[in-house]
């Protein structure tokens, strides 16, 4: 019998700059699994963000290119429309994505843009030393928000998939965590969907990731951990938002 | 191929198609929506890839994209839909992709006005983005050159690993001349699995290209931007490209014009020789690489007393005509920046202006 667990070999032997506890290491392997399972890695081009995973290319071992802040989608837009066989995710943050990248992230869904989107949400900058989000909690304690996010100055955290699935485009959405293994196969799987309704020339999708910053947070990575499931998930809830599926069943 | 009558915007849209260039994204801004209009329809004829984006800034980062994958890619703006594009610009530069950017520029600064304007000349020239970088600008004088430029545009691109941008203007964008594409100015894009992440199992190397710009080791940033310096002063050695008119006769004022400006001042040259009096003109047809050479030349002429820069912006280029001259000759400058583009008349009597009072042929010039 040989072994049953190996490094995926999308997956460099680089060895990480991540904190303790976060969890971007979890969904760098996911992508990885599924990009081996899918076969694709020679046609594959990844697209790092501006943030702390900038420096994602050094863990996979395909093309990569990195973007401005928040401008991967229209990268991924350039790559996919003038060459379509390929494979692009753009891999983006919530200071990335839901801020200074929200009209890209949008248009890019709403043209129906045949890539895919890892979002991982873990409600602060990260990179930049742990700022207010768009996504940071009501009252959570950020370097610009000293005294907790006050919502009525700031307003209330933005929900993407909720807000990207309002779109009548068809598309694939869907929000996971990944602070449990029952929850990371079930993100797995839905990495894997992405991917392959990409593959089929089907519609854009996204996946958000609610992730943990334990470093920014100011917890443990097993407080991190307890705090992902008592608040964030109540508010960002887990799901299936939008399937070209069931939009043909409709 | 004979000549046909085409509008300029339309005529940078078919040179790129006819360069071999089949990718283009824009958004539209006036004066130079025409080439989107264009491109909108003749692109899908040719399997080529159109798409209006949501904004200039978006649109920089379809062009990074596509550049970043290997393929011919290019867009075209106006004035202060350059300015969005000039974050994703420095990028490409940064990155060492090629790509052909086209500025039909029109009055500045903010919304300014939409009627032809040089006003961009720093922006183009200087830099426009963030960072250590140069873009090689060209400037059309007429549809034709336009169109030549464009078809151009792609290989030095690839060649230099660098952004171009082509720097028109409104009226070179607006009018309409006869144009032909020469079949030689055609290309193929080079290859470039050296570096571009078009798909690792195209690649003998199998090993991952990765197109980044961020570089965080102090000492290889540094050798990072000696790199592009050795590339822009290479471009200053071998691109350097500029029209001489005039330069034979005993000139007395030198012009330094560009683009539209530099027809008129063509016309009220040749006005002025019929009137006795001799103005010689350098037309930068490169702006950086910028003339210097050919300038100091024919300022250094002994008959020369002046000379002036000529622009549809307020001297922005006056700098580099000083730079040139390396203080041989006193630099003045003349232009508008409204819209309106000076008359061969108001340019003749500027230069009467300029150039000393003592000569016999201008004690009774006065054509008021």
């Amino acid at each position: 019998m040989g072994k049953e667990f190996t490094r995926p070999q999308a997956l460099s032997e680089q060895h990480t700059h991540y904190c303790p506890g976060c969890t971007h290491g979890i969904i760098h392997r996911l992508i990885a699994q599924v990009i081996d399972e899918l076969g694709v890695r020679g046609r594959t081009v990844g697209i790092a963000p501006v943030g702390c995973a900038v420096l994602a290319y050094n863990y996979f071992t395909f093309d990569f290119q990195e973007a401005a802040h928040g401008r991967a989608p229209a990268m991924a837009t350039g790559i996919k429309r003038v060459r379509p066989d390929l494979m692009v995710f753009t891999y983006q943050g919530d200071g990335d994505l839901a801020s200074i990248g929200m009209g890209e992230i949008v248009h890019a869904a709403n043209r129906g843009e045949k890539f895919t989107t890892i979002f991982v949400n873990n409600t602060v900058y990260g990179m930049t030393g742990g700022q207010m989000a768009p996504t940071t909690m009501p009252g959570q304690r950020t370097t610009t928000s000293p005294l907790g996010r006050n919502i009525d100055e700031i307003g209330m955290p933005l929900k993407v998939a909720e807000l990207l699935s309002t779109l009548e485009t068809p598309g694939y959405i869907e929000r996971v965590t990944v602070i449990k293994p029952s929850y990371i196969v079930r993100a797995k799987r839905a990495i894997k969907r992405a991917f392959t309704y990409q593959l089929q020339g089907r519609c854009f999708s996204l996946v958000e990731v609610v992730s943990t910053c334990p470093t920014n947070w100011g917890l443990t990575p097993m407080e991190a951990v307890n705090w992902t499931a008592d608040v964030l998930l109540p508010y960002y809830q887990l799901g299936e938002y939008k399937s070209p599926d069931t939009r043909e069943e409709g | 191929m004979g000549k046909v009558l085409m509008k300029g915007n339309e005529a940078i849209g078919e040179a790129a198609i006819r360069a071999g260039c089949l990718n283009y994204f824009a958004y539209p801004i006036t004066p130079q929506s025409e080439v989107a209009e264009y491109l909108s329809r003749r692109l899908p004829e040719v399997g080529g890839v159109f798409l209006q984006g949501e904004s200039e800034v978006a649109v920089s980062y379809m062009i990074f994209g596509a550049a970043a994958c290997g393929e011919r890619v290019f867009t075209t703006s106006s004035s202060p839909g350059i300015s969005l594009m000039s974050e994703g610009i420095s990028y490409i530069a940064a990155a060492q992709c090629p790509a052909v950017f086209v500025n039909i520029m029109r009055g500045g600064p903010g919304l300014g006005g939409i009627l032809p304007s040089q006003a961009d000349y720093f922006q183009a020239t200087k830099g426009g983005g963030h960072g250590d970088y140069r873009l090689l600008v060209m400037a059309p004088a007429g549809v034709q050159e336009a169109v030549e430029m464009v078809m151009r545009a792609f290989p030095l691109a690839e060649e230099y690993r660098n952004p171009v941008i082509i720097l028109g203007d409104g009226l070179i964008g607006q009018m309409m001349e006869p144009v032909e594409f020469p079949d030689h100015l055609s290309s193929k894009p080079s290859n470039k699995d050296e570096w571009a992440t078009n798909g690792m199992a195209t690649r003998k190397s199998g090993r991952p290209n990765i197109v980044r710009t961020l570089i965080l080791d102090p000492n290889t940033l540094n050798e990072h931007n000696l790199h592009l310096k050795e590339k822009y002063e290479r471009m200053k050695r071998d691109e350097v490209r500029y029209e001489p008119y005039n330069l034979e006769a005993d000139y007395r004022g030198l012009i330094v014009s560009y683009g539209t400006m530099s027809r008129v001042c063509r016309s009220a040259i040749d006005a002025l020789k019929e009137q006795g009096v001799e103005v010689g003109m350098v037309r930068p047809q490169t702006l950086f690489p910028f003339p210097e050479k050919a300038i100091e030349e024919a300022a250094s002429k002994e008959s020369c007393e002046v000379v002036v820069s000529i622009e549809m912006s307020m001297g922005q280029m006056v700098e580099d005509v000083e730079r040139s001259v390396r203080g041989r000759r006193p630099v003045e400058w003349y232009g508008t920046c409204g819209g309106d583009v000076p008359t061969p008349e108001e340019i003749m009597e500027a230069m009467k202006s300029f150039m000393s009072s003592e000569s016999p042929h201008l004690v009774h010039s006065s054509t008021g």
